[in-house]
């Protein structure tokens, strides 16, 4: 404050001092009205090691990390084309990142961006739950709040852990097939990334000045060489996360944190198969996608069975018939017809928005040959239909550069063999980068498109 | 009063980026929660996100810090160290306690990861998104549990006998 300005009365003076705000008497009565119990609680907090420095080290690990995870987030919700009305929630308003095209290349792009953002997901689950523990002690403080500030800032603090935790549960549920919770996934999960993501921002505004003070490095007190007995608490610190009386070390500094990294380090060996081929896939032991799916060229991992979408092997038959249209004219070939057309054969990924993913050689026509064939050369867009009768994916729109990247293929083999009705018997869509619910199985026509 | 930051922080309690920041965050949160005010599972999403919170605070919280607290019970490495700063015998019941530990935090960390996996969850979810029959893994994480233990118990051992090698020589 100025020195120039008059002197505040006595009361505000006070209020700036104490940090009770208005009105005083409230605050001030609720720190006074100590519930019993309450001493205990603070008293009964005893691990050494909790203080600003270890909460500000799992912190900055979140802080690298949780980025990551909300823009991969972000960008796996623009890899569904929402400007087609086919990326789910479909009414997200202004909550979403600029309409754009979504490349063809590098064809692992989907790949990588969901991998990563189911993946890292996954791995800092040991952090977030490591960070709680360092400050829980806050939960339990007396008195909960000594100004409106702080009501709000605690409101804001269970929005910041309520959102990791929503956001976790229904990660990890979701990629385990285990809907237990009775709400859309897609809803909840990309509304809770919101809701996550604002009160983050609005935590790491508040804190980051103070995570940067606790991890400057000071002489003499480097955590990470301090071995178990010569850890000492940190000095108490204006925010309450040093114990009143703490208990002698169990464990060193490094030691905790070591800990925790060697969480993630085993769920990081634990997951990261079902994004590889060969033998290391069984390495994802615990998670669905690590399971053998099968021998031989059409043994790899599928979203939707055909059982599951109601493909009768009549619907496949000798009768099916490929109808695409285009610029005024309508085309129907039988899968002979099809095979009779220039082949092309591309090595491209298949990857799921469960985090796994998988790569095949894949045999078919050019989806740019067939747009030819329809007389629409140059579409806007391309809308493929699947036979299946239900679902939310058994259509997909794909955009112009989607129809005709050179790899873009309608499918009829994949590993030199033809299709299995799993993977989508007698044709399918496999175009780069695109995510793989929108790689249309048990394709029944294509619509090319020349006005977006 | 003539300053209105200094008036703000009097009263409010904090200063106007404060003020600012929280703004923002609810008004997200309130422009989520109106968009999803329509819904017909409204609470049912409420209901998790705050289960979530009353779940991992007030019960997986006290579950573990008390599994952790017998464990210093059992291994007697709850009270103060001895006025000599801890002797030999304290070093050893330290480790055996962070041995156990370890493992034991592992085990529990992968069985809350994999819950749904463990019980066999969602079988026919999984049947339809995979053709396969869902096989509950709790055997594969009691093996990766065990695993993880005796890992642990022979990296104790080694420890150990280093000890008495260098407390002899």
């Amino acid at each position: 404050m100025p020195a120039s300005d008059p002197a505040p009365p006595a009361e505000d003076r006070a209020g700036a001092a104490d940090g009770y705000g208005t009105p005083r008497r409230l605050w001030q009565g609720l720190d006074r009205h100590r519930p019993p119990g309450a001493d205990a609680v603070t008293r009964g907090w005893r691990s050494p090691l909790r203080g600003p420095w270890l909460t500000s080290v799992f912190g900055a690990v979140l802080l690298a990390t949780l980025p990551l995870v909300i823009i991969t987030g972000l960008l796996d919700y623009a890899a569904y084309a929402p400007r087609f009305g086919q990326a789910f929630p479909t009414d997200v308003s202004w909550l979403r990142l600029p309409y754009f095209d979504w490349p063809t290349r590098p064809s692992w792009l989907f790949r990588l961006t969901q991998g990563l953002h189911v993946g890292l997901g996954i791995v800092i689950v040991p952090v977030v739950l490591a960070k709680l523990w360092s400050v829980i002690p806050k939960l339990f403080d007396w008195p909960p709040a000594r100004s409106v500030a702080q009501v709000l800032e605690r409101l804001s603090l269970l929005l910041l852990v309520g959102g990791i935790l929503f956001q976790i549960a229904t990660g990890l549920l979701n990629i385990q097939y285990a809907y237990v919770f009775g709400f859309d996934f897609y809803t909840a999960h990309y509304f809770g990334a919101w809701v996550f993501t604002a009160a983050l921002v609005a935590h790491v505004a508040l804190k980051l000045p103070r995570m940067v003070t606790a991890l400057r490095p000071r002489p003499g007190r480097d955590a990470l060489r301090t071995p178990r007995a010569a850890t000492r608490p940190e000095p108490p610190d204006p925010d309450g996360l040093v114990p009143v009386r703490p208990g002698p070390p169990t464990v060193s500094r490094r030691g905790a944190v070591a800990l925790v990294g060697g969480g993630s380090l085993l769920l990081a060996v634990l997951t990261v198969g079902q994004s590889l081929d060969g033998p290391l896939r069984r390495t994802a032991w615990l998670l669905p996608r690590g399971q053998d799916p099968g021998a031989g060229p059409n043994g790899f991992q599928i979203n939707r069975s055909a059982a599951a979408a109601g493909i009768q092997a009549a619907d496949t038959g000798p009768g099916w018939r490929l109808t695409l249209h285009g610029a005024g004219r309508t085309v129907t070939l039988d899968r002979a017809a099809l095979l009779a057309m220039a082949q092309h054969t591309a090595r491209l990924p298949i990857a799921c928005v469960e985090g796994w993913s998988t790569v095949q050689t894949w045999t078919g026509v050019r989806l740019r040959d067939l747009a030819a064939l329809a007389g629409t050369p140059d579409p806007a867009s391309a809308h493929v239909r699947s036979m299946e009768r239900s679902g939310l994916f058994r259509q997909a729109t794909l955009q112009a550069n989607q129809v005709l990247d050179p790899d873009s293929l309608l499918a009829l083999r994949v590993n030199g063999a033809d299709l299995s009705p799993d993977h989508g018997f007698p044709a399918r869509i496999i175009v780069p980068a695109l995510p793989g619910v929108h790689c249309t199985k048990w394709v029944a026509d294509i619509d090319f498109r020349t006005d977006g | 009063m003539a300053d209105p930051v200094a008036r703000l922080r009097a009263t409010y309690g904090a200063g106007p980026r404060h003020v600012l920041v929280l703004l923002l965050c609810f008004v997200v949160t309130g422009w989520v929660v109106l968009r999803l005010a329509g819904e017909a599972t409204a609470w049912r999403m409420l209901l998790w996100f705050l289960g979530a919170v009353i779940f991992h605070d007030l019960v997986l919280f006290p579950v573990y810090a008390a599994v952790d607290r017998a464990l210093r019970g059992v291994t007697r490495t709850a009270r103060r160290p001895a006025a000599s700063g801890g002797d030999g015998s304290e070093r050893v019941r330290l480790a055996v306690l962070n041995h156990v530990r370890a493992p034991a935090l592992a085990a529990g960390l992968l069985f809350l990861v994999f819950l749904p996996g463990l019980l066999g969850w969602g079988a026919e979810t999984y049947r339809a998104a995979t053709a396969q029959e869902r096989m509950p893994y709790l055997l594969r994480w009691l093996a990766v549990s065990g695993v993880l233990f005796l890992v642990s118990a022979v990296a104790l051992v080694i420890r150990w006998l280093r000890w008495r090698t260098s407390e002899r020589g």
